[in-house]
């Protein structure tokens, strides 16, 4: 439960040992390093600042070209064996190994600008193929034409060839010509056009075209030689076409074996383009460079090691200035560590603010598990988590360990709360018994170690308040605790210790009326000394939250106003306490939905072989269906929970997060 | 005249399916449009959208759930319908639906309109999934409310 002390480094280097320092630190990946760019005008008379957008910009365009080769291989041919996703993390990678690489880099780049230059011919290619199809395709309709298409006629007679819409038979274009001495040649017909050709003498060709054009006669779309030998043509192109590019693919294909080296040249000019980043934010002289930054304390020690040992330089360590922004870390116990994902996607602490994660993680697993609450559904975690975690040892990132991690101990919680509610996958037991071996079982069977939901629902509901109160009172406490680490105990006592007094003695009386104790079932007639405590409490607390709630003010009619509004919020806490029924209706949730999976199952389950069968495959797609979809839900109301009605009790946030200049790499991750 | 309490009790459960069974067709399929816009740009961002674009579905589930709670109760799911269900009690069951029903449709749009600008959110800052998802988490607080409304007051129908 803690922020990770910070100090600040100073480091100056000789510049010939730039390249191998700045390399050392990016594998390290312990320090952050701080850029400043000097804005234009800023002079300083011994040290300057070099320009690298320019080389930076190269470097990008280089990533750019060969992810855009990668795609283009696993388009051409997809790669074999998946490398395990989401999983299976970057690649280890040596040191002389990447040495050696990066020796090749000119030939890697060659071959990249290769593939882009025949992913581009086929690209040409792939729009001239439908082309040429289209071509073909307007042609089918004249190819019983035998003379070129754009013969006009001879020397005594005129030609009009075209088409005419719709099926038009041969005497309605002969009574639309309206005479006789016309050649009328019909090529083809189809519901949408009728192509023809018409051949009349030379002195009657204006009027037979004047009749056409009434008719709605049309050139065709298509002109040039005999439709026979264009489609011969066409056909010849088509197929050379089509084996270019399949000669083109072929050759990408051939590259299929190289990929590794075109990820590794990705992964090249990430880090230097990092690199030339930071070297663009360096104060340098001909001779030396400085590096400012942060680093966690615990690394000092270790990093000075390593630099002064191997290069002449001069490392300086010093704590940050009371008021600087120093970046954030988090660093916590093996409980509460997989929560920290959790608490730095909300924010990390601000200054002089507690890490909540420890707060946080007490409660996160045990409210995701009563809102999933399946046994057996926390065994899949547990087992899912640890399987895949061994799998990955080697190579997965540290955040997704951490997230799986989470999943796996919200899966502790889940199997936990399915004990409690009796649920391995939903009611599956009894209905499997119901189905297959004794149909009378009694309905109230229930392997239950409490009670279950659908059952006696008031009963968790009101479970679920009591939860959410005690939630809300630590989130509460550590307000109280931040207020008197810093030096405001009155604080604490103003906005936590009277708002205590009341909401204690609020939920005592309320819990002896017989409108909220009875809907719960309780009839607790509590003795009236005991009631008289709970309302003396809530008169202290409620008189001390008028007097002090605005206390900021300092005219009275004024800051008795703000202490009224201020106690007004008793109205946010009841309905903070509220919100936490969702721990019972996801609960539900998950339950009745494998109920309805489980009895849809037991409807097809009476025909002997096939009747199991179609058992089984309905409980596993629907429990599949129903631990993905309320897992999803668990996971983001446990979120919701601890972001608003936890967090917003004492945690603002704010801070910087911790990120240090790393290999920032895809594939491969090279270490010492 | 017999059977109408029966009918109004299978119009309620009828109900708390159809309405939030399509506001959560409706909203997610507002999601899915941006989400789908968001991954052709950016392909790796699928997984991520993905849950974004589920998040108005939960209604529908709600529904369905409410509605096969009131059917069991009813007895339709084990064949045995309750005939002699009374008008009250018929009614009483069509009042336990509605809370799903109608803020499972309302908020199932809404939820998609907060979703839809939660992907763009996080097209834009991918770091941010973590706060996007909460956004539209918030509209869901009230689908919830109303389906422990419609459980409760199933349960107690069944006393009637």
């Amino acid at each position: 439960m803690a922020v990770l002390p910070m100090k600040k480094v100073l480091i100056v280097g000789l510049r010939k040992n730039r390249k191998q320092m700045l390399e050392l630190l990016q594998r390290q990946g312990v320090m952050q390093i701080e850029i400043r760019k000097r804005s234009e005008d800023e002079q300083d008379p011994v040290f300057e600042q070099i320009d690298t957008t320019g080389i930076r910009t190269t470097f990008e365009k280089n990533i750019i070209l060969a992810n855009q080769s990668l795609q283009v291989l696993d388009a051409v041919k997809p790669p074999e064996a998946s490398d395990g996703g989401l999983f299976a993390g970057r690649k280890k990678m040596s040191l002389t190994d990447y040495e050696t690489n990066t020796r090749k880099r000119d030939r890697i780049m060659e071959m990249v600008y290769n593939i882009q230059t025949l992913d581009k011919k086929r690209n040409e290619i792939a729009a001239e193929i439908p082309k040429t199809q289209m071509q073909l395709e307007a042609l089918a309709p004249w190819m019983d034409f035998k003379h070129p298409l754009d013969h006009s006629g001879t020397r005594s007679t005129k030609t009009f060839i075209g088409t005419l819409a719709n099926d038009v038979p041969e005497e309605t274009i002969l009574a639309g010509i309206g005479r006789e001495d016309v050649a009328l040649d019909i090529i083809s017909h189809s519901p949408e056009q009728t192509c023809i050709a018409v051949t009349c003498l030379n002195k009657d060709a204006n009027e037979v075209e004047e009749s056409l054009r009434h008719m709605s006669f049309a050139r065709p779309a298509v002109s040039g030689d005999v439709p026979s030998k264009q489609q011969e043509a066409l056909t010849v192109k088509l197929e050379r076409l089509q084996s270019q590019d399949e000669e083109l693919k072929n050759k990408i294909a051939a590259y299929a074996d190289r990929r590794e080296e075109i990820k590794f040249i990705a992964d090249y000019f990430r880090l230097r383009s990092d690199k030339y980043e930071v070297i663009g934010g360096l104060e340098q002289t001909d001779r030396v460079f400085i590096v400012n930054g942060y680093l966690a304390a615990r690394d000092a020690a270790s990093l000075e090691n390593l630099l002064t040992t191997r290069f002449d330089c001069v490392v300086e360590f010093s704590d940050p200035e009371a008021d600087e922004e120093v970046p954030v870390a988090l660093k916590n116990n093996w409980y509460s560590a997989p929560v920290e994902g959790v608490v730095a996607s909300y924010a990390m602490p601000g200054k002089g603010e507690i890490d909540p994660t420890f707060l946080a993680s007490i409660f996160y697993y045990f409210l995701f598990g009563m809102m999933l609450s399946d046994a057996a559904y926390g065994l899949i975690m547990i087992i899912g988590v640890a399987v895949i975690l061994k799998k990955y040892r080697d190579s997965i990132e540290p955040g997704m360990r951490k997230t799986l991690t989470m999943f796996q101990y919200a899966g502790v919680g889940t199997l936990f709360w399915g004990i409690m509610f009796g649920a391995y996958f939903g009611d599956l037991p009894a209905v499997i018994i119901r189905t297959f071996i004794n149909p009378s079982l009694p309905a109230d069977f229930s392997l239950a170690i409490w009670c279950e939901p659908s059952v006696q629902p008031m009963t968790v509901l009101g479970f679920a308040f009591i939860v959410g109160i005690v939630h809300i009172f630590f989130g509460m406490g550590a307000l109280a605790y931040t207020d008197i680490k810093q030096g405001k105990p009155l604080d604490a006592l103003y906005d936590v210790g009277f708002w205590y007094l009341l909401l204690i003695g609020a939920i005592g009386i309320l819990i002896n009326t017989d409108m909220v104790g009875g809907m719960f079932g309780l009839h607790l007639n509590l003795p009236a000394s005991l009631i008289l405590f709970f309302e003396i409490l809530a008169l202290i607390g409620a008189v001390g939250i008028v007097l002090f709630g605005g206390r900021e003010s300092s005219n009275w009619g004024l800051r008795i106003g703000k202490g009224l509004y201020a106690l007004y919020g008793i109205s946010s806490y009841l309905s903070d306490i509220l919100s936490y029924s969702r721990l019972l209706a996801l609960g539900l949730a998950t339950g009745v939905i494998s109920s309805v999976f489980n009895s849809m199952a037991a409807m097809v389950a009476k025909p002997p072989v096939i009747g199991p069968i179609l058992f089984a495959l309905i409980v596993v797609v629907g429990h599949v269906l129903n631990l993905a979809i309320n897992a999803l839900g668990a996971y983001v109301h446990t979120n919701r929970l601890e972001y608003v009605e936890f967090f917003g009790k004492f945690y603002n946030g704010g801070g910087k997060p911790f990120t240090p200049f790393e290999e920032n790499t895809k594939h491969y991750r090279v270490s010492e | 005249m017999s059977g109408l309490g029966l009918f109004f009790a299978i119009l309620g459960a009828a109900l708390a399916a159809l309405l939030a069974g399509a506001g959560s067709a409706r909203g997610v399929g507002m999601a899915g449009q941006a989400a789908a816009g968001v991954v052709t740009d950016q392909p790796d961002m699928f997984g991520r959208v993905l849950i974004l674009q589920l998040l108005p579905g939960t209604q529908g589930i709600y529904g369905l759930l409410i509605a096969f709670v009131a059917m069991n109760n009813l007895g339709i799911m084990s064949g045995n319908p309750e005939v002699s269900c009374s008008l009250l009690k018929g009614l009483a069951y069509l009042g336990a639906c509605l809370p799903m029903a109608i803020v499972g449709y309302i908020s199932a749009i809404n939820q998609a309109k907060a979703a839809v600008a939660s992907i763009a959110l996080v097209s834009k800052r991918p770091d941010q999934f973590g706060k996007s998802m909460l956004f539209p988490a918030m509209v869901e607080t009230y689908a919830i409310f109303a389906l422990l409304i419609s459980i409760l007051a199933l349960n107690g129908v069944g006393a009637i």
